[in-house]
């Protein structure tokens, strides 16, 4: 711990923006050429007296898959639902900052949060499939937000929202089956169908693959790799092989504070802060 | 006696314990099945389900009216009882900040705890009193008022047991806060909801104490919901106390029936709950 004290007391990597690292050769990607899809500033969250986020300030961009990573009760859930304003449902607690998505700021007055929600979509850590039929899971947000104006259009999207989540050729033939009936990896792909089936703009995971076997691990890695481009993705995780191979960004989070982010590879490979390097490294968390 | 063995015998004597005391709490159980049926059978034909009662002296006749009043009162406090009921467990488990909410639930507790005679008392003073009238109403409001607490304590505990993560995942795809436990949380908890609802049923079709001074009873029959009606209850406590051992008969008849209403309506639930069950793919 005591070698960590120095880099702690530095400022958090708020003031640097991704695009001032010159972009090594083998990735292609140049997240700084991205646009900006959100625009966090200064944000502070706090569960009653407990801050749990201090000033964190992150430009999170368009088509890019970004991973926040760090020990657990670091902040990094919290972070990811302050996006979606998740955490309101929690009492007595407090934002102080703004999050910009598009033009407006999220938290500022007037903000409708069910439509918020509706733009930001959200996959949970457990799969928190409905106990409805297949199709009626997917069909949910799609109803509640009158997205469909026909049954065949309904259709229409059910089946491309499967597809998009590699579910489609898996339960074409049972749509009418209880959702709850599918194994664990199809329900939290089943999870994810659901909310591309209101066409987000956003999508946030929140530990998509941590209570899912290898193989079914890997196939939401994939589906993950396939869905950036048409989302912008933000994804926690515990699992640093995890966010080296499926973010171009990635965020590291430690004691409520945003120690870095930048390009993937840098993280992993060159980062700034010396607490990153042992923690990417595993000397501690 | 080594030890190993003095192990085994304390165990032994505990479970030997345990298991007497089940046979003392099943005995009660046993033997008023066991006269209830004996004496009710004796009573129990057709009749006594499609006939009206006979004047004194004159033999047969059957309970028609009071069998019919006893569902209307039943439907009527349902009718009453399960939407209120319902919706404070909703309140409860949904919305009440902490401390709104365990007041309400002491309170739920409280008149749960609340003598049916004292209910019965206390409907007497506010729906028969003024309209100086006994009616079905009256009776089916007393009922009413016992369920509520039983259905809307079932209710938020069962809609506490749904995961928060399912909340949260109907949030999260756009849903508002009532469209959310109407649409998926309640589904989830319906099963429960139901066999808690046929629950209370099942006790207050067999009070009595409530309906003395609100439903009153009737020799005749009637559907007519501000007149007095039967009931099986007041029926049978009536045909008990008579001096008639033909009044007598049908009491155990009547007390037969009663007995069958509740074990058909906790069967009833929990083949509900199965049915609901695997529809949920549980």
């Amino acid at each position: 711990m005591v070698e960590n004290v120095d880099a702690r007391e530095k400022p958090a990597a708020s003031d640097r923006t991704l695009a001032s690292r010159p972009a090594p050769v083998h990735t292609g990607i140049a997240p700084g050429e991205r646009p900006v899809k959100i625009d966090v500033s200064n944000l502070s969250f706090y569960y009653g007296a407990k801050r749990a986020l201090e000033g964190i300030s992150i430009q999170l961009r368009a088509n890019l898959v970004t991973a926040l990573i760090g020990p657990s009760g670091c902040g990094k859930s919290t972070f990811l639902r302050t996006l979606n304003r998740m955490n309101d449902v929690i009492p007595g607690v407090r934002v102080d900052g703004s999050v910009r998505i598009g033009d407006r700021d999220i938290y500022g007055e007037g903000v409708d949060v069910v439509d918020l929600r509706r733009r930001i979509g959200m996959v949970f850590q457990k799969s928190n499939p409905f106990p409805k039929s297949i199709f009626d899971n997917v069909a949910y947000g799609v109803r509640l937000n009158h997205l469909a104006s026909s049954r065949s259009e309904l259709h229409r999207r059910i089946e491309s929202s499967l597809r998009a989540a590699a579910l489609w050729d898996e339960v074409k033939d049972r749509l009418n089956d209880s959702a709850l009936a599918l194994s664990g990896g199809q329900q939290q792909r089943l999870c994810i169908a659901r909310a591309l089936a209101i066409e987000p703009e956003v999508l946030l995971m929140d530990e998509p693959a941590s209570a899912l076997d290898p193989i079914a691990t890997q196939r939401i890695e994939e589906l993950i790799y396939q869905l950036k481009r048409t989302y912008t993705i933000v994804i926690v995780t515990h699992n640093m092989q995890q966010a080296a191979r499926v973010s171009d960004v990635t965020a590291f989070f430690w004691l409520g504070r945003l120690v870095e982010a930048d390009r993937t590879d840098a993280i992993f490979t060159n980062p700034r802060e010396k607490l990153t390097e042992d923690y990417v490294t595993g000397r501690f968390g | 006696m080594n030890p190993a063995a003095r192990r085994k015998l304390k165990s032994a004597i505990f479970v030997g314990c345990c298991m007497f005391s089940v046979l003392v709490a099943l005995v009660p159980l046993a033997f008023i099945l066991f006269f209830v049926v004996r004496e009710g059978i004796q009573a129990l034909n057709l009749d006594f389900f499609i006939r009206m009662p006979r004047p004194v002296g004159e033999p047969g006749g059957g309970m028609f009216n009071a069998i019919v009043g006893t569902l209307i009162i039943a439907g009527l406090g349902s009718l009453f009882a399960i939407p209120i009921g319902i919706m404070s467990g909703i309140y409860m488990a949904e919305y009440g900040g902490s401390r709104m909410s365990s007041t309400v639930r002491f309170a739920a507790d409280t008149l749960n705890g609340v003598p049916s005679i004292v209910i019965g008392v206390f409907i007497y003073t506010i729906a028969v009193l003024p309209f100086r009238q006994f009616s079905a109403l009256a009776g089916g409001l007393a009922l009413g008022v016992m369920m509520i607490p039983i259905i809307a304590r079932t209710t938020e505990e069962l809609l506490l047991l749904v995961p928060g993560t399912m909340r949260e995942g109907a949030l999260a795809l756009g849903a508002t806060r009532a469209r959310a436990v109407f649409s998926v949380v309640l589904p989830a908890a319906l099963p429960g909801i139901v066999t808690g609802v046929v629950l209370a049923l099942a006790r207050i079709a067999g009070e009595t104490a409530p309906l003395l001074f609100t439903a009153f009873g009737n020799r005749f029959f009637s559907t007519t919901l501000t007149q007095p009606i039967a009931s099986l209850t007041v029926m049978v406590f009536t045909y008990a106390i008579s001096p008639y051992p033909d009044w007598h008969r049908q009491a155990w008849a009547g007390a037969l029936v009663l007995v069958s209403i509740v074990l058909v309506c906790s069967l009833l639930a929990r083949i509900a709950t199965r049915r609901l069950e695997r529809m949920h793919g549980r």
